[in-house]
């Protein structure tokens, strides 16, 4: 089994045309696909739906394809460090869906593993539950939310082998492993990649049979949004 | 004289108890983790996911990979552990962390709470905070008794857009430690050092019930 894709991010995106729902692994800048965000802003890809936890900054992660005008809609928990990505929303050019970060997760999951819906507590009497099926266990109230609809997923890792297994690290690891499991297609894109047997398979996050294509990136900035030291 | 940041932050440590899992919102809330008591131990957990965060690295010990929920490079105490966002929020709604402390920006006195939005001038987005609110048996928010233009934040309900209903235990303002009644209403449990209940009276426009009997 060998999914690895020569030619880099530029090839490993093949396939992904406007109008596409696209999840992106990462939070804040942390644990981005760093590769495949500056390939997609290389191509004329318009009216993209991305699901990430945030926007990125105005110049990096996926402001920068805010920037370029490619995103018609976010669908993130926090949105809150990206001057672009405001102006853009209060205006009206951008459709932003804001909900819970454990939904957006828990929803990334049951996509990829077969569950079509599933009640959680979080959002009941706000307006995240507005419109939604709500429904008493135990004396308590949940909200009824349903998995996804992705076309692709792509995903930042730390090590991968040629068979697709990942192993994140630290907290870049995030949303990547649930929204691998999502994607019809699922890009990783790596910092180091082994054949097949490089890795212990005890160590492994993600099993390759969420991954169709794997290829070790380049030139990773990892910038730090909120560079903080003990005084 | 009231208390400051830190002063707030310092009385909700008082809160934590030897082996407590406690997640700290952003702003004031992550100051509590510069006062937890000395002989107890606790861990911290951000939803981002990490277990046994510890302090702010030294200068050039920075890691990029190691950050919190408010985007800040973080170590990790021994004994830490990495998960994904569907784990950590699975510690969350499935009550396995004994205390979330986060800021607000409004608390009515049957504890709902708001915190994520202001219609038409800010809307970043309520990140884990329903999650949060909706999970957590003890919620203790930390946060000013009045806003910037002077208007109670401790309200009869809640004007903006709502984070949780009916979740708020107890509130540690620079003048005060309230809890909610269980029939609604602001308890006055504590003042703050220098500060009078008249003064708590004139800027709490929900209910207030002093009752100086019970403390933590």
């Amino acid at each position: 089994m060998d999914k690895v894709i020569k030619g880099g991010a530029t090839e490993a995106i093949r396939g992904i045309s406007s109008g596409m729902t696209l999840m992106l692994g990462g939070f804040g800048l942390c644990g981005i696909p760093e590769n495949c965000i500056q390939a997609l802003t290389e191509t004329s890809i318009t009216n993209l739906t991305c699901i990430s936890n945030n926007a990125g900054v105005d110049d990096f992660g996926l402001g920068l394809l805010l920037q370029k005008k490619q995103i018609k809609k976010m669908i993130s928990s926090y949105v809150g460090e990206n001057k672009e990505f405001e102006r853009q929303m209060l205006s009206g050019e951008l459709e932003v869906e804001l909900i819970p970060q454990g939904t957006l997760a828990e929803r990334s999951r049951a996509t990829g593993a077969g569950i079509p819906a599933f009640y959680t507590p979080a959002g009941y009497g706000t307006e995240v539950a507005e419109g939604k099926e709500t429904r008493e266990f135990n004396g308590k109230m949940y909200v009824l939310e349903k998995a996804f609809e992705v076309d692709f997923a792509i995903v930042k890792a730390w090590k991968g082998d040629t068979a697709g297994n990942l192993i994140f690290k630290g907290t870049a690891r995030n949303f990547n492993p649930l929204m691998a499991m999502a994607g019809k297609i699922t890009i990783a894109e790596v910092e180091e990649l082994v054949p097949a047997g490089g890795l212990d398979p005890n160590a492994i996050h993600t099993p390759g049979i969420f991954v169709q294509r794997i290829f070790q990136g380049t030139h990773y900035e990892k910038r730090i949004e909120q560079r903080t030291v003990q005084s | 004289m009231a208390f400051d940041k830190n002063g707030i932050a310092k009385r909700i440590a008082q809160e934590l108890q030897d082996g407590y899992y406690v997640n700290l919102g952003i702003g004031i809330p992550t100051l509590v983790a510069n006062h937890v008591p000395s002989g107890i131990s606790v861990e911290f957990q951000s939803e981002n996911g990490i277990l046994g965060m510890g302090p702010f690295p030294i200068a050039g010990e920075e890691d990029a990979d190691l950050i919190n929920a408010g985007k800040q490079t973080i170590t990790a105490k021994a004994g830490a552990s990495f998960f994904d966002s569907a784990t950590s929020f699975a510690m969350i709604r499935g009550r396995h962390v004994q205390l979330t402390v986060l800021g607000a920006m409004e608390v009515s006195e049957n504890g709902d709470i708001a915190n994520w939005k202001i219609p038409g001038v800010m809307v970043k987005g309520m990140g884990g905070a329903m999650d949060l609110v909706a999970s957590a048996d003890n919620i203790i928010v930390a946060m000013m008794h009045t806003s910037r233009d002077g208007e109670s934040k401790l309200l009869p309900s809640c004007t903006l857009p709502l984070t949780g209903v009916r979740c708020v235990k107890r509130i540690v303002t620079d003048l005060a430690v309230l809890d909610i009644h269980p029939e609604g209403g602001f308890i006055l449990r504590e003042l703050a050092p220098g500060v009078t209940v008249d003064e708590v009276k004139a800027k709490t426009a929900g209910k207030l019930i002093v009752d100086f009997s019970e403390t933590s």
